[in-house]
């Protein structure tokens, strides 16, 4: 139901984030997390106002060791992270990294971009292409 | 590894000589031996890994007094920046970018062609041992003898039904 779910969320914020996410195990038996409850974690922990920079990177480092290309709502409060932190460099890093987990799958990196492409407008942030650093 | 100080060596060169060791020379005696540099592996490190994008640590730590101001206009609008500040700003904090991680090398001919260059010098090799060690070849292998030994064979009816016999005509005296 609905009031579950939000106070799900509430109680995620309380809840120390050093335990290993649902998804990632192979459990036969416990609740499966959802896409929805996933994604909904994720801009829970990136939109912490107070959020520091150890935490960027460990958020950032983790989602990237995952087998998924995160959704556009995260990488959004992961960019909004980094202008809270000032790190213009880590926001232009998280899209190469974006790119690179796509992989051979072409379509999806242009997509992230265009639903991101408000917050890149409005924050500033160059996309790769538009510095010229996605070739060697 | 040298036995011999840096010392001893330069009572036995001259300064001039010495030079191009000299660099190893401010290693040798506080160790007395030479020792490879290696990364302290307890403070924060670089990397550029595709799987872990952030690392511990920007590249560039010691900031120039231009980089310095340019890190103060980064805590404001990131509007403001030109495409050349914004990409200044990655590269003190990055040393390579994803396109120059992700670059292939040409490493591979490089092994491909080892290994041809010395499947060769192991063919002269062969060759080699076949003309200068092998001992003759032993009679049974001459002409004449071999001759006799296909006839012995056929005499006895080798393998008649499918096998050496059979490809002998023994009718016309031929090989079918």
């Amino acid at each position: 139901t609905q009031s579950s779910a939000v106070v799900e969320t509430i109680l995620s914020c309380c809840r120390p984030q050093y335990h290993s996410p649902l998804a990632a195990r192979c459990y036969s038996h416990g609740k499966q997390e959802t896409d929805e409850e996933f994604d909904a974690r994720w801009i829970t922990y990136f939109s912490k106002p107070d959020i520091d920079a150890w935490e960027l990177r460990k958020g950032m480092n983790t989602l990237i060791g995952y087998d998924l290309v995160p959704e556009p709502k995260i990488l959004d409060a992961a960019l909004r992270a980094c202008r809270r932190l000032n790190d213009l460099a880590s926001a232009i890093r998280i899209l190469e990294a974006v790119k690179d987990k796509a992989g051979p799958h072409k379509e999806i990196y242009p997509y992230v971009v265009q639903e991101l492409r408000p917050t890149l407008s409005e924050l500033g942030i160059p996309t790769p292409e538009e510095l010229g650093i996605d070739k060697a | 590894m040298l036995r011999l100080t840096a010392g001893r060596l330069g009572s036995l060169l001259s300064r001039r000589a010495m030079a191009p060791l000299s660099i190893s020379n401010t290693r040798m005696a506080s160790h007395g031996h030479e020792v490879s540099e290696q990364a302290d592996m307890s403070v924060p490190l670089y990397w550029d890994r595709r799987d872990t994008p952030l690392p511990d640590r920007p590249y560039q730590d010691t900031l120039s007094d231009a980089d310095k101001s340019l890190k103060q206009k980064e805590k404001g609008p990131w509007n403001g920046l030109s495409n050349e500040e914004k990409l200044a700003l990655y590269r003190i904090m990055f040393k390579e970018t994803y396109a120059e991680m992700k670059k292939p090398s040409n490493e591979w001919k490089t092994v491909v062609g080892g290994i041809l260059f010395f499947i060769g010098i192991t063919g002269l090799v062969v060759l080699w041992q076949r003309i200068y060690v092998y001992p003759p070849p032993p009679h049974t292998f001459d002409e004449e003898w071999e001759a006799k030994q296909v006839k012995r064979m056929l005499d006895m009816r080798v393998n008649p039904v499918q096998g050496f016999s059979s490809k002998w005509d023994y009718e016309k005296g031929q090989w079918k």
